[in-house]
């Protein structure tokens, strides 16, 4: 199996595998409970706030746990409405590819009074600062933009947009789930007010992640209940999730600097390999982009069908075609970057590591030219771009 | 549970009528890129019957296996009794489909349908 889809998921770190199981095993009490049982455990749940902090270059006090990205991201952008809709604040600014995390939310938050605007993301899948400072207004309470986009992988100038929402006095938030344990994130030197992050993204668990929230904002709980995560999300802390977490992201940031430079060699030499296929065209910037990420598009050809040939082929993908988003239209994102429908059903998003070797890649970059060829060889659309009754996109 | 049944699998991976007839007397496109499916049914029509039937697709996996079921049950058969061909008996034959894909099956007859029509003009002329 070529696994190559881990902006989807990854797998989970032996160390933090193991840091769970033991968890699970010896140090299972409640970190709420008063004996010295629990106790322990909470001591274990203190020690990953002060690890993930560090990575981030945040306060321990400035981390609360979270099931994920998801509800990290409903969390802060819902806090920061409520801050500013308390002074009249009611305009949101984010971007046209965020994750639906933070899309739906603002959608909902549209519902219930605030205005929205959404920032357009270029060709090339990229916010610029000149267009956050163009959009913020006197009665703008939050800057939402993503760290790095999930399906294209291109990076956002986040340092840059963050100083202006200082400048401005606009608290600022980044959905970094993708971006968090695979390149440099420091909340300080960014200018992050508020940021989401998740730990299956990084080689830990499922069903946690965390959000950082500066000193002094104060956050909006989802959940009603206990008085866990300094009342902020009641609930039980998953400790040993947690701890496997800080342990997959210590590893994460150790290793980063060697495992981006091989990830990239890996990733241009598939993206170079891909290019090779006539009438197809890589989505997002080339340069500021995840080292492992790589997104086409090929014309004639949808991306469903792709993608399960692909997997007879041993190889797992993703793709933003209609078919795989669940509705009639195709990826949201690749819309945004100016892909016409008929295009942007025959995407594939490989999301890799440096867990492959170069004949892997060679393997993947064949794989996909006998797929399309053979996909190609019975579509009414090539058969129409071919014979010239249509003209080629890309 | 995988996302499509081994029938659905076995006409997407292996599909039935594959192709284009040259000498087709009836010819039906459907669907179009922008939703992300489009079917063209040649059919082979000799006395009343349906000779020959080959399909082109672009689509996903569902799609292709309508197509391919789609040809296969109505491959010499009477006119009349592709005419009655349901996205129903397509999906059926198919051991169902989820939920979300049944418009491929419906998509499969409206292509039948449309050729049977282009097929019925040209005699008509």
């Amino acid at each position: 199996m070529i696994y190559a889809d881990n902006a989807a998921t990854t797998k989970i770190s032996k160390s933090a595998a193991d840091t769970m199981y033991s968890l699970m095993q010896e140090t299972w009490g409640n970190p709420s409970s008063l004996y010295s049982f629990g106790q322990k455990a909470k001591e274990v749940l203190e020690k990953a706030r002060e690890e993930i902090a560090a990575v981030i270059g945040a306060d321990p006090k400035e981390i609360y746990f979270t099931s994920g990205g998801s509800e990290a991201d409903n969390q802060a952008i819902r806090s920061a409405a409520l801050l500013g809709a308390k002074k009249g604040k009611k305009h949101i600014i984010s971007s046209a590819f965020e994750h639906h995390a933070v899309l739906h939310t603002l959608n909902k938050l549209e519902q219930e009074g605030f205005e929205v605007t959404l920032l357009d993301v270029h060709e090339n899948g990229i916010v610029l600062p000149e267009q956050v400072e163009e959009a913020i207004r006197e009665d703008t309470c939050l800057v939402t933009i993503m760290f790095a986009n999930n399906e294209i992988g291109t990076i956002q100038p986040i340092r840059a947009i963050g100083e202006i929402c200082r400048k401005k006095g606009v608290l600022f938030h980044t959905d970094a789930v993708q971006a968090v344990g695979h390149i440099p994130v420091n909340v300080r030197q960014d200018n992050i007010d508020l940021l989401s992050a998740s730990a299956h993204k990084f080689h830990g668990p499922k069903g946690v992640g965390f959000l950082y929230a500066g000193k002094g904002i104060r956050l909006d709980s989802l959940i009603e209940g206990g008085a866990q995560e300094r009342g902020k999300r009641a609930g039980t802390e998953n400790v040993p999730g947690i701890a496997a977490m800080a342990t997959a992201l210590k590893e994460a940031a150790a290793g980063m600097e060697e495992k981006s430079a091989r990830t990239k060699a890996l990733r241009d030499l598939l993206i170079e390999g891909l290019r090779q296929i006539p009438h197809s065209a890589l989505n997002g910037d080339a340069a500021s982009r995840l080292p492992g990420n790589v997104n086409f598009c090929f014309e004639g050809i949808e991306g469903e069908s792709l993608l399960l040939l692909l997997d007879d082929k041993g190889i797992q993908a993703s793709s933003g075609s209609a078919c795989t988003s669940g509705s009639l239209d195709p990826s949201h994102v690749l819309l945004a970057i100016g892909r016409v429908h008929d295009v942007a059903h025959g995407s594939l998003r490989l999301s890799i590591e440096d867990d492959l070797s170069e004949e892997e890649i060679g393997y993947i970059v064949q794989s996909v030219k006998e797929v399309v060829e053979y996909l190609r060889g019975f579509s009414p659309i090539w058969r129409d771009l071919m014979a010239g009754k249509k003209e080629f996109i890309l | 549970m995988a996302l499509y049944s081994e029938k659905v699998m076995d006409h997407f991976r292996n599909p039935r009528n594959v192709g284009v007839l040259e000498d087709a007397n009836g010819i039906g496109e459907v669907g179009n890129a922008k939703c992300g499916d489009i079917m063209k049914m040649y059919l082979k029509i000799e006395d009343d019957i349906i000779q020959d039937v080959k399909f082109e697709t672009f689509g996903c996996g569902s799609a292709i296996a309508s197509s391919s079921m789609a040809t296969e049950l109505i491959k010499g058969k009477p006119v009349s009794e592709a005419m009655q061909l349901t996205n129903k008996a397509v999906a059926e034959a198919l051991d169902g489909l989820p939920a979300h894909k049944i418009h491929c099956s419906v998509l499969a007859e409206e292509a039948i349908r449309s050729a049977l029509e282009d097929y019925h003009k040209r005699m008509d002329s």
